[in-house]
């Protein structure tokens, strides 16, 4: 590990520190609909947007409705994206001239799905399948849309903190308009344009075919890719314009590129916690959850980056020089760009899966055993380190219901997050979402790693279950449990090695994908609404706080006990033992 | 304002029983050793009993270790009759499993035991009574069983009174030991505070006459014997929830272990040696990660919760009671009786000019002397202890008394020419100046400063002179001080309940050091205050006696009713204190904590027990699978078996070794929030991660040694 390198990833934190109180402050008022600079551009548009689709802006919802309203839309978006896959071929902007034949039923639900449960696993390579209009229209479009539905039950969900005595969380139409337009549509244009100033391309050029130096042809694939890749990482989507994501160099050119990058991921998140904050009418609790999410963040990076900079026993056997000198990066440098080095991305790789991001600039599966776990975890804690956009906030909010009400109960009284009384229906809640998602992981992961398909049969083309994958032994293993595991957290990363383009591990994605989403915010929402109509009982002495460091060490430390608990066995068949295997 | 005002006949005899240095968890007069044999015994008897599954799916994690014992011993009778190998080990295991399930079921009988142990000894006095039941003028003998409400009848001396009632006519003394345990006899008699009348009590002496309020089977003490042996007893809220979240938890790891058997199939396959694990060993990591120890013992914990409750003469009418006390925000306390003793005491003697101490004294000595009351007699014992004054004897100084009247708010004596009177400011001024004299300013002053500090001036006069002020004052308890200020500590605002006016109110409560308090309160300021810290999210205790208590007593969270008060009090309130003192209000909010941490405690200990659990029987699984493994062997437990044998004993006994502290309950001390949450992580928290590796590691060298594993 190199001070260069730590250097790199404090400037990286400085940013998202300093951003989350002025960003935090715009997105509360967006949400509490109050008037922001943007306003006098924004307000007129956001007006006829309500009148076309009939919307009251004021009109509030109980939970039910806005969880109604949430599937709805949910659904209507995916089946929209599904219809523009399976018609690319009757629609414009398809240069390559790409058929429904390069999109199958099955690959069609699993990324329609994919992209409106913001995970953005991508079963396909994306440049030779899909035409430009479905990566614009069908894609980019869900990129903004799925991001700002889950900022939309972050929200409703902090609104349960904050209400009190009411039956209502919000309008989930208004949310969803305002968080768009407000948000995130004027960070993505300026995002853009900062990434085509560092060479991310912009066009609607056909394929350019080039002969390369030693000879070869090679044919480079184009597009717009600047106004996809900022929503893509600000919206914590993770789905490349290139199957290299932003390991490739037309997504993500340079160094600085690449701190843009990572800026876009991390900022809302950072930014909520202090919304979260405001809304509540105590910025220390926004505080608190910052620090825990900073601290499983540095542990994550510090592991990964010492792992990575470590190296392997065979790579320093195979002569290469681990230890990073002026000329030399040392330690693992396999499936990482040399633009990039090992510190940015080990951080890239613990960032995008921290949050529920997914895009990655580098290959997760050649990090060694240890550096490797971190990403894999990270989605196993249930993606509550900052998170996605929206879905961040209210896993971490989740895990303080639990914290607080396993601890609190020791202070001698019946449990309170921010005045609320955690009870049964709160704590069944959590509870239900904390299941589901473990058993969709391990249920998943279970069945792909022992059901015989047919070799060649239709569910599973290329074999066996072990056929799919690139390496049958334990690391193996660790491929199938990354897959569910980034499919229920909607995290959307691949730890490569596999092919996902079978029937089987579309549709079982496919569905982890949908059970991850679906089955951890209808709880929560549910929780919200039993929330909102609690009282707020006043603090006194005895009253537990969360907001000090005891809190902060507390609610790591559940998240990490928790997802440590429910996944450490089948972490020691993966990435524990190959990690025992190397020495 | 006159003296002999505030008339609290109940609280009067109750003596303050503070002890300042804790919050007085000590056990009171029902106490029983924790491990007394014949429980010991009936309750060793009911773990068997309470393994019949459909008991034990109330409980879903001791269920689901009921099933595990009985699908191992399934499969040892299967490796007996094929004679397969491996017969030690899974015998072992199997027995260690029903123990588990045993030792929670001993916990919970044991937790029971106590309660079913005080339910016999008041059957025992719920002998067969006959009454005397008025039938118009007549009376007539029949069976108490027979009585209906609204019934009338008459008891005498030694009568067993045959159900509860309401005094209507006479007073008599009554022996309450039965259900008090106290053995000195109390007064009851008709019209006011004191004429509740519970059956199984006994007449001492004199006659009442009383109304039947209950119908058999429906009486206190029936309702008492239910409580107690817990027969009805419901989960309390916050039990619920901790059972749906260790259930939850309990899914979880059936999960984890369940996809165990796959992942190792797999890994078998890829690694090319070993075998997947036996279901014995699946079912043994299972229930080692299961919260058992919370499980097994969740329903002990609350049953001894209420149980803790009885043993300070407090009866709970239910679990949610006792729970809510823990969570009270607010403390509404009388202050007669609760805060202060029952009554004023002369504190000083402040002449006015030109008369010297000890003849202001000697007057007011003498104008108290035919004064029964407390005030008086203090006055008495005042001049007697300060000025040497010897009590004259009555009789012997042909003394007229005047005594106290409502008119003239005076009382006194006329002597040898003198007529001595004391009594409140403005009652003496009059009495002074219609006689002709002045009424001195320093003794105008000296009574408004005496007002001011809360306390009562009483003016001396004889004749036409006005002697001086006597200074009553209201005692607070001893010890008082410093509860309040664990209370506030605790986060619990106290708010004292006065008649006074709102300035010798707020004197008293500065020296009492509450937070708050309600002056001149009636009946409904009491309710509307309940309803308002209600309505801001606060919980509300209150003690009452008093049949125009009941309505408050219903609002509040928790509602002491005083044993010695109405029926109506008595049914409104969720607790009724046997000994009526109601400084205990204090006690039940400590337990009520004291519930709530120790499940809290158990819980935290239980899940941070499973990283060791974990570290002891993974390798163990896989060590020929992946010998690589036995690196996280960190115990360096010697075999498989013995690692997994080790974890599943360590599991077990843990419920055992805690059975005393789920039914005495973690020790609670009066810290804040922070300071107790801090405290507990560390103990319960961290203590739970560090304790089983060295206890792992002790029972896996102990079954190497007896050569078992």
């Amino acid at each position: 590990m190199t001070i260069n390198g730590w250097l790199q990833i404090a400037v990286f934190f400085a940013l998202i520190l300093a951003c989350a109180r002025p960003l935090g402050t715009y997105i509360a008022a967006v949400i509490e609909n109050r008037r922001t600079w943007l306003s006098p551009v924004l307000g007129p548009i956001e007006k006829i947007i309500y009148k076309i689709c009939g919307i009251d802006p004021l009109e509030e919802q109980h939970w039910t409705r806005y969880a109604g309203a949430l599937l709805a839309f949910s659904l209507f978006s995916a089946l929209l994206l599904y219809a523009i896959q399976r018609l690319q071929g009757f629609l414009p902007f398809n240069p390559q001239g790409y058929g429904a034949g390069s999109v199958s039923p099955d690959l069609a639900f699993n990324t329609s799905v994919s992209f409106a449960t913001n995970t953005n696993w991508q079963s396909y390579v994306p440049e030779s399948t899909f035409s430009y209009l479905v990566q614009m229209l069908g894609l980019t479009m869900h990129n903004f849309a799925s991001a700002a539905a889950g900022l939309a039950v972050a929200i409703a969900v902090v609104r349960g903190f904050a209400r009190q005595s009411v039956q209502t969380i919000g309008n989930f139409w208004t949310d969803l308009t305002r968080s768009t337009l407000y948000v995130l549509l004027p960070l993505s244009i300026i995002a853009a344009l900062l990434l085509c100033s560092q060479g991310v391309i912009q066009n609607f050029n056909a394929y350019t075919s080039v002969v390369t130096l030693e000879g070869a042809k090679q044919t480079i694939a184009q597009g717009p890719v600047a106004s996809q890749e900022a929503i893509k990482m600000l919206g914590t989507n993770g789905g490349g314009f290139f199957n290299a994501n932003s390991a490739h160099p037309f997504e993500n050119p340079t160094p600085f590129s690449n701190l843009i990058q990572m800026f876009l991921l991390f900022v809302i998140p950072g930014a909520l916690t202090y919304t979260f904050g405001k809304m509540v009418r105590d910025t220390r609790q926004g505080w608190a959850l910052f620090a825990a999410m900073s601290l499983l963040w540095f542990v994550g990076v510090l592991t990964a980056y010492h792992f990575e900079q470590k190296g392997t026993p065979m790579l320093e056997k195979s002569g290469i020089a681990m230890q990073a000198s002026d000329d030399q990066p040392g330690g693992n440098m396999e499936g990482k760009e040399t633009r990039f080095g090992i510190a940015n991305t080990a951080l890239f790789a613990t960032i995008t899966t921290d949050a529920s991001c997914g895009a990655v600039n580098g290959m997760h599966d050649s990090f060694t055993p240890l550096g490797g776990l971190v990403p894999l975890f990270n989605i196993e804690l249930g993606e509550v380190v900052f998170g996605g956009v929206g879905a961040g906030l209210y896993g971490m909010l989740m895990f303080a219901i639990l914290a607080v009400f396993i601890a609190g109960l020791m202070v001698g009284r019946t449990p309170e997050y921010l005045g609320k009384k955690i009870e049964r229906k709160e704590v069944k809640m959590a509870m239900l979402a904390l299941l589901v998602l473990a058993a969709s992981i391990l249920l998943f992961s279970a069945a792909s790693s022992i059901i015989p398909l047919a070799k060649g049969g239709y569910w599973n083309p290329p074999g066996a279950p072990t056929a799919n994958l690139g390496n049958p032994r334990a690391h193996g293993f660790s491929e199938i449990l990354y897959a569910y595991t980034s499919g229920t957290g909607n995290n959307g990363s691949a730890f490569g090695g596999i092919s996902p383009n079978t029937p089987w591990y579309n549709l079982t994605i496919g569905l982890a994908m949908l059970i991850g989403r679906f089955c951890m915010l209808i709880p929560l929402l549910a929780a919200a609404g039993s929330l909102a109509a609690k009282k707020q009982v006043p603090v006194s002495a005895g009253t537990f706080p969360t907001h000090g460091l005891l809190f902060v060490g507390l609610l790591a430390g559940v998240v990490i006990i928790v997802g440590a608990l429910t996944f450490f066995p089948a972490l020691s068949l993966g990435p524990i033992v190959e990690h025992l295997l190397l020495s | 304002m006159p003296t002999q005002l505030e008339e609290n006949p109940v609280t009067q005899t109750v003596q303050a029983s503070a002890d300042p240095t804790s919050l007085g968890l000590s056990r009171g007069k029902r106490s029983r050793p924790l491990y007394d044999p014949p429980i010991v015994k009936r309750a060793l008897v009911d773990s068997f009993v309470k393994l019949n599954p459909v008991g034990m799916a109330k409980n879903p994690v001791m269920f689901v270790v009921e099933v595990g014992a009985a699908l191992t011993t399934g499969l040892l009778v299967k490796t007996v009759v094929s004679q397969g190998p491996g017969f030690g080990f899974e015998l072992q295991i199997a027995i260690w499993l029903w123990f588990t399930v045993l030792f929670a079921n001993f916990a919970e009988a044991m937790a029971e035991g106590r309660g079913k142990a005080q339910a016999d000894s008041l059957r025992k006095t719920k002998t067969e009574a006959f009454a005397k039941k008025l039938n118009g003028a007549k009376v007539e003998s029949v069976p108490a069983s027979t009585l209906r409400k609204g019934d009338v009848c008459v008891c005498e001396p030694n009568d067993l009174i045959p159900g509860d009632g309401d005094v209507i006519e006479g007073i008599a003394s009554v022996d309450e030991s039965v259900i008090t345990g106290e053995s000195a006899p109390v007064i009851r008699e008709s019209g006011g505070d004191r004429s509740a009348v519970t059956g199984g009590t006994k007449v001492l002496s004199d006659y009442i006459k009383i109304r039947i309020t209950s119908n058999p089977g429906e009486t206190f003490l029936d309702r008492m014997i239910a409580l107690v042996e817990g027969a009805h007893r419901q989960k309390t809220p916050n039990e619920v929830a901790l059972n749906i979240m260790i259930a939850g938890l309990t899914l979880i790891f059936l999960l984890a272990c369940v996809t165990l058997a796959p992942f190792a199939q797999y890994s078998v396959t890829a690694a090319g040696s070993g075998t997947v694990p036996t279901v014995i060993v699946l079912v043994s990591l299972l229930v080692c990660l299961i919260p058992t120890t919370i499980g097994g013992l969740l329903s002990a914990i609350g049953i001894a919760g209420m149980d803790r409750v009885m043993q300070h003469n407090v009866l709970a009418m239910s679990g949610k009671a006792v729970e809510a006390a823990g969570d009270v925000n607010t403390l509404l306390l009388d202050k007669t009786g609760t805060i202060t003793l029952g009554n004023r005491q002369a504190v000083e003697f402040i002449p006015a000019d030109g008369v010297t101490d000890a003849e202001l004294a000697d007057a007011a000595q003498l104008s108290s002397l035919a004064d029964e009351t407390p005030e008086g007699r203090s006055i008495v014992v005042l001049a007697k202890e300060k000025y040497g004054l010897r009590g004259r004897d009555v009789a012997h100084l042909e003394a007229e008394f005047i005594p106290f009247t409502a008119q003239t708010r005076m009382s006194g004596v006329n002597l040898e020419g003198r007529a001595v009177r004391k009594g409140a400011t403005d009652s003496v001024r009059d009495y002074v100046t219609e006689r002709g004299g002045r009424f001195p300013q320093k003794v105008s002053d000296a009574s408004d400063r005496i007002s001011r500090s809360g306390g009562t001036p009483l003016v001396v006069a004889d004749n036409d002179r006005a002697l001086g002020v006597i200074h009553l004052k209201d005692i607070v308890k001893g010890g008082m001080k410093e509860r309040f200020e664990q209370m506030r500590v605790m986060g619990i605002r106290t708010v004292m309940i006065t008649g006074d006016n709102p300035l010798t109110a707020a004197a008293i409560a500065a020296e009492a050091g509450v937070d708050d308090f309600l002056a001149q309160a009636t009946p409904k300021d009491k309710l509307d205050l309940i309803k308002r810290e209600q309505a801001s999210g606060r919980l509300v205790a209150m003690t009452g006696d008093g049949t125009n208590d009941a309505p408050a007593l219903a609002q509040a969270d928790v509602g002491v009713a005083m044993n010695s008060g109405t029926m109506a009090a008595k049914e409104a309130g969720n607790m009724v204190d046997l000994d009526s003192n109601p400084t205990k209000l204090i006690e039940v909010v400590a337990i009520g904590k004291q519930l709530l941490i120790t499940r809290g405690a158990l819980t935290t200990f239980s899940i941070a027990n499973d990283v060791a659990k974990y570290f002891a029987i993974i390798p163990a699984m896989f060590t020929l699978t992946y010998p690589a493994l036995a690196r996280l062997n960190i115990m360096r437990l010697h075999s498989p078996e013995s690692a997994i044998l080790a974890a599943v004993i360590f599991n077990a006994l843990i419920i055992i070794a805690l059975v005393p502290l789920a039914l005495r309950g973690v020790k609670y001390r009066p810290l804040g929030a922070a300071a107790l949450l801090r405290r507990n992580l560390m103990v319960y928290g961290v203590g739970g991660i560090i304790a089983p590796f060295p206890g792992i590691w002790i029972i896996d060298r102990l079954l190497g040694i007896l050569h078992l594993a």
